[in-house]
């Protein structure tokens, strides 16, 4: 499969990378960014988490994250931060709210018709049957009783 | 010339298949078997022109006919033998080529042989399968042609790409090509495409056995559906090594430390899996029992469906993905083609499915039946989600304006629940029995495989800390793993105690029951596979730093030294930065690595190749981030811990043995014993009668 | 037998069945044909450009329907694009040279904000430029890449737009073109 890439991106690429930050005061680490930097998507790449994504504007994002960190914000905050500038796309997790609550409650809904499906089918097989059951034992030759022992004798032998 | 001998084979082909498709259905409306004989030799003979139209194509690219359009813009001089073959598939119309022969071939295969022995479905079978076939060969001949070549016109200053030659234009072969996509040149995906397409493809058979027999209305008879289940066993077993070698290819080529990344490309393959699994094991209960005949049909339906609607998304780039082909004129056509196929087959559902209506009797809520239900509730729940997921960044485009990302986060907070629960069905189901369980005994068979499991959990849990969930997730794959290797252990035991060596009593427990220990070789495939993503999900460690030479970056008990960066041209010109680092684990030199990042001038790509450090437990996993000027500064490198993860790719060779021991032929004259004493009814009944679902 | 659902409510729930997957089908393929026309969509060229509010690096706003009777430039970029580089002068130079008649809006997209005032500076840019926030204006405009500029003519019209960088002299020929435009 062929991986598309937007124009802008391959630019992007071809600048190289940025070097990483060496301020005299302790800058929070790589780890502390990629943590954050983690659950955010590359606002300009199709679906290619910022943590990973190698191209400039990515590891410009990345020392934002950097210096947002330094200057004491806390991950929801950058995160907030990087909705209103970047728009709800750069979210790996959609938020609860607003029209992704959606995504998160039709899973709940689909599994509990399914189950309630499952249920209502499975009992209404199991009451068919009964009938059914006196219905054939009528003009079997096998009495009920038999059957049920041969039954009951092949079961056990399984 | 060659390439011409592929078009005019394609042509033809095309013009078979449509021949085929009217001439079967006709001869099948008026029972006249000529007809339906005739679209059969259509059907082999349009699998032997394909199969001369793909050979044209490979042998193009092999002599590096730059003329060709397809051959200059995906291979070039400095590619090897084998990356040109696989540069058929390497892009759209090459791809669709392929995929239209492979096609052809399942067709034809199905053709072969004992073909007649569902006389009554063939030709519909036919009609349907050609018709589908049509269509890839249609677009792959009308929009996105493989043999098209350059032309030079005099006086234009672009070359112009067409079949045929413009009005006073000159063949033009360019001096060299474009080559493969970079990110194509790697073992995953000279495999992957294939057995993928394998996976997809295959579906066709059972679809179409499906559908005639709703057409047909001759869908009493079951055997077509046994037919089928061999079929889909097929597509599936290929669909999922194309999944995990897909997996494998972006473990080693992508960089990004995992193998699934729920992208929706990613995603579009995964769900007619899910759904052909839920076929395979509800096909079961309709061998066995003769019930759920109409639920087994939408799951073959639902699983084409779903193949071709992932089909779709990655050739028409409607949802973004990092796999997609691009927007090309193949997006209406595709559209149009499933939108027709959708819409004519729930039609057909609609209308038909009262024929198929079977008896069903259900003795008790605890029964092997009840479970395979049950599962099938859960891995239809999976498709459900995986399906939201994949499709609402345009849904909520549509009802909002703004898209949204749904990644992997999404997926494993919803999916990973219910695969909980199917690891769970796993371990208990195969001991539950047909028609009816005592739950003491259910008790007792269980007994060993949960107490163990536990104790196995909490010896784990008291040595390693992890969080909570893990616990559940770990306690699952041990009691599943145990309670699979108890069933064994009580075959063979009872074997021994008859005199049997344990080799042989091995050996004759699987060669009696194929299925059903092939079936359980599956399963611990699957866990096997399954402790790769919990490996990823909750134990993953990463860390990052820019290091000088000699400097170390610690993690999980392992130290990943940076000795050395050099620069150097590759073969095929590629401009390669390649580190050595090794890892050492107390003091001690376990293997050098060599991460890599590969820049391909030409192409204005970067790939990063990282190196990894693999053992049962986990894999170290070494990416090269940057560097600065070689020799002056650090490198940046990203280290992660992957336990593991080679689970996934060891599950990946059990699962296709596991398929082999389930699909090899039983020894002639053994039946299967089945247990049901009672006759079918074919009487009238009393009520409705019982329909499903 | 008295425990069964009665057969009508049996075959009525069958019909809801069927009619919800119909419609559910029906649903899923309108989405998709949605989605394809979205992908297939040509960028606007013509017609009333779609309108939008900007608040600038500076603080000031500024939105397209107050701009009406003037040609408005607008010039999606962003500081990471190499390309945008190549234009950035000219861009400037055109700004003043025609500051009475034509107005330039810098829209900046997915950027940092310490790049794009870097880039700012760098380049001595002074005509109007702020962030697209949450890339609504980017959408609204289907840009695929950056930089791409639209021109929009006195009555409010797109007048064409560039993808890609601007050629030099490009920009101006366009200009006087609209200019001379009524």
């Amino acid at each position: 499969m062929r991986r598309r890439l937007l124009i802008v991106i391959m630019t992007m690429i071809a600048a190289g990378f940025a070097a990483p930050a060496m301020g005299q005061e302790p800058a929070p680490s790589d780890d502390q960014v990629n943590e954050i930097a983690g659950d955010l998507y590359c606002p300009v790449c199709p679906n290619t988490p910022l943590d990973v994504c190698e191209t400039l504007a990515c590891s410009e994002w990345r020392e934002q994250i950097r210096e947002q960190i330094a200057s004491g914000m806390s991950e929801s905050e950058i995160t907030d931060y990087f909705v209103e500038q970047y728009g709800e796309r750069v979210l790996a997790k959609p938020r609860r709210s607003g029209f992704s609550l959606v995504l998160w409650i039709l899973p709940l809904v689909g599994v509990g018709v399914g189950l309630i499906a499952l249920g209502g089918v499975l009992r209404t097989w199991r009451r068919e049957q009964e009938p059914e059951a006196a219905n054939t034992a009528d003009d079997s030759a096998v009495s009920a009783e038999m059957r049920q022992r041969i039954e009951e004798e092949l079961r056990n032998l399984s | 010339m060659i390439a011409e001998i592929g078009f005019v084979a394609l042509s033809v082909a095309f013009a078979l298949t449509v021949y085929a498709t009217a001439v079967s259905a006709w001869g099948g409306w008026r029972e006249q078997p000529v007809w339906v004989q005739s679209a059969r030799s259509a059907v082999l003979l349009t699998a032997g022109l394909l199969t001369l139209s793909v050979g044209t194509l490979i042998y193009s690219l092999q002599i590096s006919d730059f003329s060709i359009a397809y051959v200059a813009e995906n291979s070039n001089l400095a590619m090897p033998s084998y990356l040109r073959v696989s540069a058929l598939w390497g892009g759209q119309a090459g791809s669709l080529l392929f995929w239209a022969w492979l096609m052809s071939c399942f067709v034809a295969a199905v053709l072969v042989g004992k073909w007649d022995r569902d006389r009554d479905l063939m030709p519909y079978f036919i009609s349907v399968a050609t018709l589908t076939t049509g269509f890839f060969i249609g677009v792959t001949l009308f929009i996105s042609n493989p043999f098209t070549r350059l032309w030079l016109v005099p006086g234009a200053d672009e070359l112009t790409i067409a079949l045929f030659s413009p009005a006073g234009a000159m063949l033009y072969s360019l001096p060299d090509g474009n080559g493969l996509n970079p990110l194509l040149r790697h073992f995953g995906m000279i495999f992957h495409p294939p057995t993928t397409y394998l996976g997809f493809t295959g579906f066709v058979v059972p679809y179409a056995f499906a559908m005639s027999a709703l057409i047909s209305g001759r869908a009493r008879d079951d055997r077509w559906i046994r037919t089928s289940r061999r079929w889909t066993l097929v597509a599936w077993v290929f669909l999922s090594v194309g999944l995990l070698l897909g997996g494998r290819w972006a473990y080693d080529v992508l960089g990004w430390g995992g193998f699934w990344g729920w992208d929706p490309v990613e995603n579009a393959m995964l769900l007619p899996w899910l759904t052909g699994t839920a076929f395979l094991h509800s096909v079961m209960i309709t061998e066995r029992r003769g019930m759920l005949k109409v639920w087994s049909v939408l799951l073959i339906v639902l699983t084409y469906s779903l193949a071709l609607f992932g089909t779709f998304i990655t050739r028409s780039g409607v949802i973004s993905s990092v796999h997609a082909f691009g927007t090309t004129a193949l997006g209406p056509a595709f559209f149009i083609f499933i939108g027709v196929t959708f819409l004519a087959t729930m039609g057909l559902l609609v209308k038909r499915l009262e024929l198929m209506r079977s008896d069903h009797e259900m003795e008790s809520f605890l029964s092997r039946e009840a479970a395979f239900l049950l599962q099938n509730v859960v891995f239809l729940a999976i498709t459900f989600v995986v399906f939201l997921g994949t499709v609402f960044p345009l849904l909520s485009e549509l009802f909002t304006g703004d898209k949204v990302t749904v990644g992997p986060p999404y997926f494993k907070a919803t999916a990973g629940p219910l695969f909980a629960v199917l690891l769970l069905l796993m371990g208990v189901a195969p001991l539950i029995a047909w028609r009816k369980q005592v739950a003491a005994r259910l008790g007792d068979q269980l007994r060993i495989p949960v107490v163990a499991s536990v104790v196995l959990t909490a010896i784990w849990g008291y040595m390693y800390e992890s969080p909570w969930v893990a616990y559940p997730a770990l306690w699952l794959v041990v009691f599943a793993t145990l309670a699979i290797l108890v069933e064994f252990w009580k075959g063979i035991r009872s074997r021994t105690s008859q005199g049997e060596n344990p080799v042989a009593a091995f050996n004759s427990l699987i060669t009696r029951n194929r299925r059903r220990y092939g079936g359980y070789f599956v399963h611990l495939a699957v866990i096997m596979i399954g402790m790769g993503f919990i490996g990823e999900a909750f134990f993953q460690q990463q860390t990052q730093g820019t290091l000088a030479q000699g400097e170390s970056l610690h993690m999980a008990g392992y130290t990943v030294r940076f000795d050395n960066l050099r620069q150097y041209i590759g073969p095929d010109g590629r401009q390669v930065t390649d580190a050595t680092t090794s890892v050492l684990k107390d003091g001690q030199l376990l293997a050098t690595l060599h991460p890599r990042q590969d820049f391909f001038a030409e192409h204005g790509q970067r790939v990063t190749a990282p190196d990894a450090y693999s053992t049962f437990g986990g894999d170290v996993y070494v990416i090269l981030i940057g560097w600065d000027n070689i020799g002056t500064g650090g490198s940046t490198f990203k280290v992660y811990y992957n336990p593991l993860i080679a689970w996934t790719w060891i599950g990946a060779f059990v699962l296709i043995g596991g398929t082999l021991v389930a699909m090899w032929p039983q020894a002639a004259g053994r039946t299967q014993r089945t247990y049901v004493l009672k006759p079918v009814s074919q009487g009238p009944r009393l009520g409705t009668g019982g329909a499903a679902s | 037998m008295q425990e069964r659902l009665p057969v009508g409510t049996r075959s009525r729930l069958r019909t809801l069945v069927g009619f919800s997957s119909i419609l559910a089908l029906l649903g899923l393929l309108a989405l998709l044909g949605w989605g394809l026309r979205q992908t297939h969509a040509a960028q606007p060229d013509d017609g009333m450009a779609p309108g939008f509010t900007l608040t600038s690096f500076d603080g000031e706003t500024t939105s397209l329907e107050e701009l009406r009777g003037k040609v408005v430039i607008i010039n999606f970029w962003a500081s990471w694009c190499i390309p945008c580089r190549a234009e950035a002068d000219d861009l400037e130079a055109m700004s003043r040279k025609y500051a009475d008649d034509v107005v330039f809006i810098g829209v900046d997209y997915a950027d940092t904000e310490k790049g794009a005032l870097k880039f700012i500076e760098e380049y001595g840019i002074t005509y109007f430029n702020g962030p697209d926030l949450g890339t609504r204006i980017a959408s609204e405009y289907r840009i695929k890449s950056v930089p791409e500029t639209f021109y929009v003519g006195k009555n409010g019209e797109l007048q064409g737009l560039r993808i890609g960088p601007l050629s030099p002299g490009e920009l101006e020929f366009k200009i006087l073109e609209l200019l001379d435009d009524r």
